[in-house]
């Protein structure tokens, strides 16, 4: 009995031969156990040598994986080919990125976003590593726990409405790792990071339809950071008219 | 991002990993000044410390004590560890960890606020740190993120390492890929850092990630620096058998079964103990690593195991813990089966069988994190200090790559500081170094990339694998020299500049040579059985010849040539390790 296969339709774009991308077929083995990933791997293994496309730890933890799968940004890692069957399935590129080749897209400003929202301790004095830890109890960490959980998978950009028209926008996973940090209570640096954020148009446009959450296999819930942002932003207004607190 | 012009660095890092990463904020800390960058083949932040799950080990409770974690890690690592090498590395460990915690770690708490510490395989009192059960993930991205405040540490994010560059005795710096463009470029440095991970992925099933091939090793190796303890290779007896995905310890510490084809729980049968209902510590389903991976061999030899498209395993049965608990203490291990082998631990057993996971072997460093080559530095997954001898302890390699990257840093910053501008001959390296790779690129091989791979992981697994003979091993030695003697004939099928993976992947193909010859070797030559290195044909220890590390040379031809280096005893004669009673 021949094997059950499904169809890959997959963009292809290398910017060296000055083509318009083009969605390119393979026919790959209908497996119950493969996720997407593994289809690509298997194009690229005994297909097409040529196809490029980012991966690594194949269990949705390094954020390399993640793609548009008939139009909806996913980690191809943790996306079974039997969901999408009888195929086809399209595969592209993360939405609202530039495109570098194939499904390798640009993120240089992503990552220059993250660093941005300085996400670090902030501190005006360092503590002295002799005086052991800070005490932080499971309440206190379980209010920022959920947006350390970020991946750095860029998903919830390629959903985001906002950050498709502003690219100036600092976006979902960069607001959430500023209150990661904001929320901390080892850390200071809540002025420094509203100081750096208080121009972003991006923010008041956020119409907080939650595509970001919706489409983030984390649950960090980017979209819970970005209200508690505009609350604070607002309570920050009133506050600037009583007193200022010095640096 | 990275500058035109080669530039010169005082300190250059391979791997951005937690080693590589630590091993930059402290050279930046040595001194401000210094010119630093860090060099990945992929972004900080996907680096495979990123999947690390259980925690990291270090004395911080008052019913511990220092000398208490040495012995775990000496006895664990059946005394093939440098013991002063290890009193370094757990003297150092509280610190590094706390200023992680300073850093902003979310490690997890105590009510009262203190950090958490848990029970860890071969760990006699608590002493793991943990950040739930995504340990290394949080370890990582609070470094990358601490990192960033760093203005002096430049990145080249996606570049990729092909060649030290060796002048006058001493390494200069490295030649390295942009993925993005394809320029091929030289990037000098006066001391380079090797912290470039594992190479799990020479073997079939494993639990690394595609990224781990051992590079830094092989290109340590080819410029003359040895590789240590490369027959020493850890199996993790709970992998999923397609993907290779961890099934932690812990599953088996909630009272988690592994059961044979007849649903009866086999590790009774190979000296480790009676089964019991609820999970008893170093018994059964808890012995240590190394055990439970020989007994499922044994087991299988005995036609308990079951054959499944991907070779044998056999059940880890959880479902009598009932769904409440899985949910509440294993979330991780649903989510993880379900997500991405389809299978339901609450309805469902789980395939498992023992994956290649974590390499005690790697460049040969000093205590001082310094290799024989003036200039070049190692920490991490790639080195081989040694703390981890023949089986490295859970939970001790993520502390290690923050003491020993710490090491790196500060030791590679201070002979920086000492050398000279770089010399005049490395343009003549680098342009055959471009040459090298352009006709890699022209596509005139004919032996496929994926095939070769192939043909190397099935022989490692065959002959290399849990349990060794010397016959295995040369039959297997042979089969590696004759895939690098193919390999030189690989076929790049493509031709792009741009984001060119193919090229990659046959380079990092030839990476994976180097290190499958080096383990072959250095197994082969010792005849004794020791930790995770079992000979079937010699199956006792022997302290009288092999109270030595092994110490894998690459001879001009490209052939291993292996020397013995003593191991370091201080304070902890050799004994028996015990974890009950003892017999394959
Ligand atoms: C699934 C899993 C679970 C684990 N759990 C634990 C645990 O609970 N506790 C514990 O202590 N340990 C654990 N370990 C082991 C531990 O995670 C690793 O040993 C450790 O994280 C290795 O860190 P590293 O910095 O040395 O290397 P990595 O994190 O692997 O980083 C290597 C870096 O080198 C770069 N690189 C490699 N080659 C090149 C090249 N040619 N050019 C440029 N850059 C290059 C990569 O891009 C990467 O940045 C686990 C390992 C695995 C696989
Ligand atoms: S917030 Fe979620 S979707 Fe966005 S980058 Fe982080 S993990 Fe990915
Ligand atoms: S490959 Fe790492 S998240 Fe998918």
């Amino acid at each position: 009995m021949a094997e059950e296969t499904i169809t890959i339709e997959v963009l292809r774009y290398l910017p060296e031969n000055g083509a318009e991308p083009e969605f390119q077929s393979y026919d790959v083995p209908l497996r119950s156990d493969w996720v997407v990933l593994d289809a690509l791997n298997h194009i690229k293994d005994h297909i097409d040598g040529t196809l490029s496309y980012r991966w690594s730890c194949r269990m949705g933890v390094c954020g390399s994986c993640g793609m548009m799968i008939n139009g909806e940004p996913v980690l191809t890692c943790a996306a079974f080919l039997t969901k999408y069957a009888p195929g086809p399935i399209r595969v592209e590129p993360l939405a609202h990125f530039p495109v570098v080749r194939d499904l390798v897209t640009e993120v240089t400003d992503f990552v220059d976003k993250l660093k941005h929202v300085k996400p670090w301790v902030v501190r005006e004095e360092d503590k002295p590593l002799e005086e052991g830890e800070f005490k932080q109890t499971p309440a206190e960490l379980s209010d920022f726990k959920s947006y350390t959980m970020c991946i750095n998978c860029m998903l919830c950009y390629s959903a985001c409405p906002v950050y498709g028209l502003e690219p100036g926008f600092a976006g979902p996973a960069a607001l959430a790792l500023a209150q990661r940090y904001n929320l901390d209570n080892r850390d200071e640096g809540n002025d420094e990071r509203m100081a750096r954020l208080s121009n972003d148009e991006g923010i008041w446009s956020c119409t907080m339809v939650g595509e970001c959450s919706e489409a983030c296999p984390k649950d960090v819930d980017p979209a819970g950071a970005i209200q508690r942002y505009k609350l604070a932003g607002a309570a920050e207004w009133w506050k600037s008219f009583i007193t200022r607190k010095g640096k | 991002m990275a500058q035109e012009e080669s530039p010169e660095y005082d300190v250059l890092i391979v791997g951005g990993g937690g080693a590589g990463l630590r091993a930059a904020i402290a050279a930046y800390e040595t001194n401000p000044n210094l010119k630093i960058a860090v060099i990945s083949k992929v972004y900080p932040m996907r680096s495979h410390t990123v999947s690390a799950e259980g925690g990291a080990a270090a004395v911080i409770k008052p019913d511990d004590s220092l000398d208490d974690h040495c012995y775990d890690t000496i006895s664990g690592a059946d005394w093939m560890c440098d013991q002063d090498a290890v009193e370094s590395f757990v003297n150092e460990a509280p610190n590094e960890l706390l200023q992680l915690e300073h850093w902003g770690c979310p490690w997890s708490r105590e009510a009262d606020g203190s950090v958490a510490v848990r029970p860890f395989g071969g760990m006699k009192i608590k002493r793991t740190w943990y950040a739930s059960d995504k340990t290394g993930f949080h370890m990582l991205h609070t470094l990358f993120q601490t990192s960033l405040k760093y203005d002096p540490i430049q990145r080249y994010d996606e570049w990729f390492v092909t060649k030290l560059l060796v002048e006058d005795g001493r390494c200069q710096g490295v030649v390295a890929i942009e993925l993005a463009t394809g320029r091929i470029e030289p990037i000098l440095a006066k001391s380079v850092i090797l912290s470039t991970g594992g190479c799990g992925k020479i073997f079939p099933f494993t639990t690394n990630a595609n990224i781990k091939n051992g590079d830094g090793m092989s290109l340590a190796y080819r410029a003359g620096i040895p590789l240590k303890d490369m027959e020493f290779i850890q199996y993790h007896p709970t992998g999923l058998p397609f993907t290779g995905i961890l099934i932690t310890e812990a599953s088996r510490a909630e009272g988690g079964h592994l059961l044979n084809k007849d649903g009866y729980r086999y590790l009774q049968d190979y000296d480790l103990g009676k089964p019991e209902p609820k999970p008893v510590l170093r018994s059964m389903e808890l012995g240590p690593r190394d055990r439970l991976s020989q007994a499922f061999v044994k087991e299988q030899e005995r036609g308990g195991t079951m054959a499944g498209e991907y070779g044998h395993y056999v059940h880890l049965d959880l479902r009598h813990l009932g769904e409440k608990i899985i949910d509440s203490r294993l979330p991780f291990v649903r989510e993880l089966c379900a997500k991405y082998e389809n299978i339901d631990p609450v309805t469902d057993l789980i395939p498992v069988r023992p994956v290649v996971h974590y390499m005690m072997g790697g460049i040969s460093t000093d205590i001082d994190a310094a290799t024989v080559l003036p200039g070049v530095y190692s920490a991490g997954e790639a080195a081989c200090v040694s703390i981890n001898g023949a089986n490295r302890l859970g939970s001790n390699s993520l502390t290690e790559i923050l003491v020993f990257g710490a090491r790196a840093g500060k030791n590679a910053a201070a002979f920086a500081l000492e050398q000279k501008e770089a010399s005049s001959g490395l343009q003549a390296q680098v342009e055959d170094e471009r040459n090298r790779l352009a006709k890699l690129m022209l596509g005139e091989g004919t032996e496929s990339i994926a095939g070769l791979r192939k043909e190397m992981h099935d022989t490692m697994e065959e002959g290399a694998g849990i349990y060794r003979t010397r016959d295995s091993l040369a039959a297997s030695g042979q089969k590696v020299r004759e895939l690098q003697e193919r390999v030189v004939n690989v076929k790049v099928s493509d031709a792009s500049h741009t984001f060119n993976t193919d090229l990659t992947a046959a380079i990092e193909l030839t990476y994976m040579l180097d290190g499958a010859e080096a383990i072959i070797a250095s197994a082969l030559l010792r005849d004794e059985s020791r930790g995770s290195h079992q000979r079937s044909d010699f199956p006792e220890r022997d302290d009288d010849k092999f109270l030595q590390h092994s110490l894998a040379y690459r001879e001009p031809g490209g052939s291993p040539r292996i020397e013995y280096q003593p191991v370091s005893i201080t304070r902890w004669p050799p004994a028996k390790r015990e974890y009950g009673q003892q017999k394959g």
